[in-house]
């Protein structure tokens, strides 16, 4: 049995001894007779090492590992520079506890502080904080910061990923407050439709740039009838994309969100993700979670320390924002990492060569018989198109190790990234052609 | 600590000057000294209304936050924006930076004068 | 140390993608960024040693002792980091059919199975994030339960006036007003004070057993029970289930449902701060109610992180339970009560307990008394710990006790190193009389001196300019 216990039977005879007791059930004293557990957990019997590796190593063994991944919808296969693996499993940064005793832990606390900075890079907003623990939840999170006591509706465009839509929807379920969809249109959000749903009440209105669709959509025009209704508008952004296209900034944003999972962190069947949110100087004291902040030491030197904490639940209890307390620290110094490494060229040529490979496998697709682009108009690196046979091809595709679209209502949802080469592009152009005919 | 004794106080620690119809409405000297320095005030808008005997706002020190209680009931007419940006100066100056300005005073909290709110800290502390 | 934005020199880069092989697809200008993010722009060479300088101004639960009260820092086994990061599990897309993900699926099945066996509980979900995001879904739970059930008047949540923060946000988050309940002499929930505040408007109490004193409240049995005579529902807070896993279980102690934290009972790592994990179980009656995900369940249920959570640490905590197995786990908790209470004993007679009685996984020092001899605040001597090399306990928590240090040194410390720990603990002890002013002014040899928290929070600056 697997023990990490590094003491012996005797030793820990000895200790209870040295505090006046002869047995271990003394150290539950108080504890109800009928309440002890009399008998042993219905789990097997504890593991040495070597038998444990065996068995979760037999269990990842079934599961189907693809070779390529054209499949997106929320978590993305970008390449992982080997870097940005190594580092985040050192042994400090892994183990370490949330930096609350800043004179011991301003590794962290800078490592966040420079993924702050970079986030707002990215987005082009004025402060960020150290991350929540995904973009969905971000999203809920950044609907939660525009409500007050006359605003209390949160919009949402249908154009928005499903998993995002279900989870704000569930904390305005939880927090009492009407939610609404706002219907696309051609893939996009309406803009009649939203202009009919802004009123009065509106708090914030939240959209996906690019959607769930892969599309763009007109972001500035959506956020200029949001504020002309007084409300917030909420950008969730790919941080890929966000390496070329216009940045929630520029589009007129009070709150950026997103899933931050492309940048570094493997797809994991889920998770550990990311949750990035940043706003405008005037939004600052609304943002939940952690933030680090700058200052200096007792004898004048910059440190940084956890900082606006009377914001958050340890101090305001029932009158926090939020009941957030931790954040996704080390997701965070992944993303700082892979952003280091990538740099802003780097950025670029992922962003470039995801959206680039995208159009070349919509085109090859396409020129297939049945296969049409469902919407019309610019898309990042993922694309719906119709697909007949969508389970054959799938099948025929993962004899081949690769990974199709996601079958959704309408067709197929497809994505490519920097890491699929033009031959497996033109492989999976012609099996598909093959499945078809 | 210096009580005015031209103020009115709260039992929760607020003062209150009437000037004119107008209640002139902060926190005391006894209430910046427990909170220690203040880093952020949460203050209403022009036109809310507060209630006698409940939170208009709330100060924050780095590692506690405290709410502001309104000793009167009527709406907010004036706000000290300077406190945005200087929250210190309730520390500094309790009894000459003002929270808010209130009119339209209908109802007023049983308030002491500064000898009874002398007395009660004492006790307090 | 500078920042990274400070090394950065133009030009500088890693070659890490080949170039485009296929005709390149532009933006269009209307979509286009106006200027490139700035980024720092370092070789490979540089971003290793910056990050090596950050790593060492870390303290890890491998760099030495962290008795932090309620976050049970135990040693991170390293198999459970291997086995995290197979291909095989990390490579896997969340939207992979099940055929494709039959191994992700045993996994959260077979960690599902054991912790409900652990916790006393019928099913279970990993699609919380963290324990408050864990917290969250358990009172949804209890909110959903109620809404089925057309009770609209359950407006109420209990919570014990020494319940962590996240107990009052978590229910006032999801819609609730927050009665508190004043504790008795034990940090535990006196029966009297509860029946007062129960009623037709109670949805639910929010509780930890042992308490957030380190206390195991003997009356648990009771206060449940009432609280379901009243038609409310229980909500177990998992933060110290290590002090008896194994040996009692939420279930049995009359919760509804419980949220664990993966990365405190289950030893995955920290982080720095997460990702973390916050399991929720429940009873069968609320097993409708349990968070599913849109894409991959379809359907009408709530939903509380995208798809099925932080798998990868579901990993890690399942190759910890296979690993202790059913005599381990029990063998940790009482291994972790124990040190406790030696470390408590090895103590006495320098800073007072809080609560002088035996105590679970945890334990609270009272320095109120020691500040008023000395002047010495338990502050100072958090402060002055982090010279010795010790991560200092967990300070301002619970709110009942002023003053406080909060001790949990965990099973997985040794005795040397609890003798070691109680030597230091009795010096500065010593040193509040002999040289507070050393403490007031410590630390001396940290990374930094005291930060000035008050700057940082009236002038925030939270990024780097140029």
């Amino acid at each position: 049995m697997g023990s990490y216990l590094p003491s012996t039977k005797e030793e820990r005879e000895q200790m209870l001894n040295a505090i006046g007791m002869k047995d271990w059930r003394d150290l539950y004293a108080d504890v109800p007779d009928g309440m002890i557990l009399d008998r042993q957990l219905d789990i097997p019997s504890g593991l040495s090492e070597l038998e444990v590796r065996d068995a979760v190593t037999a269990m990842a063994a079934k599961n189907t590992q693809y070779q390529y991944i054209l499949r997106g919808a929320g978590a993305y296969d970008h390449y992982i520079p080997s870097i940005v693996k190594y580092i985040p499993a050192k042994e400090e940064f892994l183990t370490a506890y949330t930096p609350y005793q800043a004179e011991m832990s301003q590794g962290i606390l800078q490592s966040i502080f420079e993924y702050q900075t970079m986030i707002c890079e990215l987005t082009g907003m004025d402060v960020s904080n150290a991350s929540v623990y995904d973009g969905a939840t971000a999203a809920a999170e950044a609907a939660a910061m525009c409500r007050d006591r006359k605003r209390q509706v949160t919009l949402m465009s249908a154009a928005a990923n499903p998993e995002t839509i279900n989870v704000v929807r569930s904390y305005c379920y939880a927090a009492g407050a009407e939610f609404r969809l706002v219907p696309a249109k051609d893939g996009r959000t309406d803009v009649e439709a939203l202009k009919e749903l802004l009123g009065p009440d509106t708090a914030g209105f939240y959209m996906q740039q690019p959607n769930f669709y892969g599309l763009f959509e007109d972001a500035e025009a959506l956020g200029r009838e949001v504020h002309a209704a007084g409300a917030q508008f909420i950008m969730g952004c790919n941080p890929i994309a966000l390496g070329i296209m216009k940045t929630p900034a520029e589009c007129g944003a009070d709150i950026a969100v997103g899933e931050g999972q492309p940048l570094g962190m493997p797809l994991g069947f889920g998770g550990p993700y990311l949750g990035f949110m940043a706003a405008s100087s005037k939004m600052m004291r609304r943002l939940p979670g952690r933030i680090v902040g700058e200052t200096v030491d007792s004898r004048g030197e910059r440190a940084f320390v956890l900082t606006l904490q009377a914001r958050e639940q340890h101090i305001r209890r029932e009158k926090a924002g939020s009941n957030i307390c931790s954040n996704e620290a080390l997701c965070a110094l992944t993303a700082g990492l892979y952003l280091s490494v990538m740099g802003p060229d780097g950025l670029e040529q992922a962003a470039v060569q995801s959206m680039s490979k995208a159009h070349y496998l919509a085109e090859g697709l396409c020129a297939l018989p049945g296969v049409d682009m469902v919407c019309s108009g610019e898309f990042f690196d993922e694309f719906l198109v119709t697909m007949p046979r969508a389970e054959e091809v799938l099948s025929a595709l993962k004899a081949e190790g690769i990974l199709g679209g996601l079958p959704v209502e309408g067709g197929m949802l497809w994505c490519v990234t920097e890491k699929v080469p033009k031959a497996v592009l033109d492989k999976t152009v012609s099996i598909v052609k093959e499945v078809l005919a | 600590m210096n009580n005015p004794s031209e103020l009115k106080y709260s039992k929760t620690h607020e003062w209150v000057r009437m000037d004119g119809g107008v209640a002139v409405i902060g926190i005391t000297d006894y209430a910046q000294d427990a909170m220690g320095d203040l880093v952020f005030v949460n203050l209403p808008e022009v036109g809310d209304e507060v209630v006698a005997g409940e939170s208009f706002g709330d100060v924050e020190s780095v590692k506690t936050v405290s709410d502001v209680i309104s000793p009167v009931t009527g709406t907010v007419c004036e706000v000290n924006q300077e406190l945005a940006d200087a929250p210190e100066l309730m520390n500094q100056d309790p009894y000459g930076a003002w929270m808010i300005k209130v009119s339209d005073v209908t109802e007023e909290e049983s308030l002491m004068d500064a000898e009874e709110y002398g007395k009660m800290c004492e006790e307090e502390a | 140390m500078k920042l990274i934005f400070e090394k950065s020199v133009k030009g500088h880069k890693m070659s890490v993608l080949p170039a485009c092989d296929v005709p390149e697809t532009l933006l269009p200008e209307a979509l286009k960024r106006a200027e490139k993010p700035a980024l720092p722009e370092l070789s490979e060479v540089e971003i290793s040693r910056h990050y090596t300088q950050l790593n060492k101004r870390v303290h890890g639960v491998n760099s030495g002792f962290y008795p932090l009260g309620s976050c049970t820092m135990k040693y991170n086994p390293r198999i459970d980091e291997e086995m995290a990061a197979l291909p095989g599990f990390a490579n896997i897309h969340p939207l992979a059919s099940a055929a494709d993900a039959e191994g992700c699926l045993e996994v959260l099945e077979t960690a599902g199975k054991y912790l409900c066996e652990i916790s006393g509980m019928d099913d279970m979900s990993f699609q919380p994030a963290a324990g408050a995001h864990g917290e969250f879904t358990g009172v949804l739970l209890i909110k959903q339960y109620h809404d089925a059930r057309g009770d609209a008047k359950r407006t109420k949540i209990i919570v014990p006036d020494s319940a962590h923060g996240t107990n009052p946000a978590t229910a006032a988050m999801c819609g609730y007003e927050v009665v508190n309940v004043a504790s008795n002499d034990r940090g535990g929930v006196d029966p009297d004070a509860l029946k007062a505040v129960l009623g037709d408007d109670t949805a639910g109490l929010m509780l930890t057993n042992p308490n957030t004193v380190g206390l195991f409240d003997p009356n648990i049995l009771k206060i449940t029970d009432m609280v379901h005579e009243a038609g409310g529902l229980c909500y177990y807070d998992g933060a110290n289930l290590n002090a008896v896993m194994g040996i009692v279980r939420p279930g049995d102690m009359g919760f509804d449902c419980v949220h664990m934290n993966l990365h405190k009972t289950f030893a995955t790592p920290h982080g720095g701060g997460g990702p973390g994990a916050g399991a929720v179980g429940c009873k069968k009656h609320l097993s409708p109610y349990m968070p599913k995900s849109a894409l991959r369940d379809g359907g009408e249920h709530v939903q509380v992180r995208s798809f099925l959570g932080n798998f990868l640490v579901v990993v890690r905590a399942l190759t910890y339970i296979m690993t202790l197995g059913r005599e381990g786990i029990p063998e940790a908790a009482s291994g972790a009560v124990l040190n406790a209470n030696y470390l408590m004993e090895k103590i006495r007679g320098t800073f007072a307990p809080a609560f002088d009685h035996v105590c679970m996984h945890e334990f609270v020092l009272d320095l109120s008394e020691f500040k008023k001899e000395t002047g010495v605040s338990a502050l100072d001597v958090a402060k002055t710990l982090i010279d010795r090399g010790i991560h200092p306990p967990t300070m301002y928590f619970p709110l009942i006790v002023h003053e406080a240090l909060m001790l949990e040194p965990t099973e997985t410390e040794s005795r040397d190193t609890l003798d070691e720990a109680a030597e230091i603990f009795r010096e500065l002890y010593q040193m509040g009389y002999d040289d507070p002013q050393t403490m007031h002014e410590a630390p001396h040899c940290a990374q930094i001196g005291r930060p000035d928290e008050v700057q940082a929070a009236r002038n925030p600056r939270l990024r780097w300019n140029r």
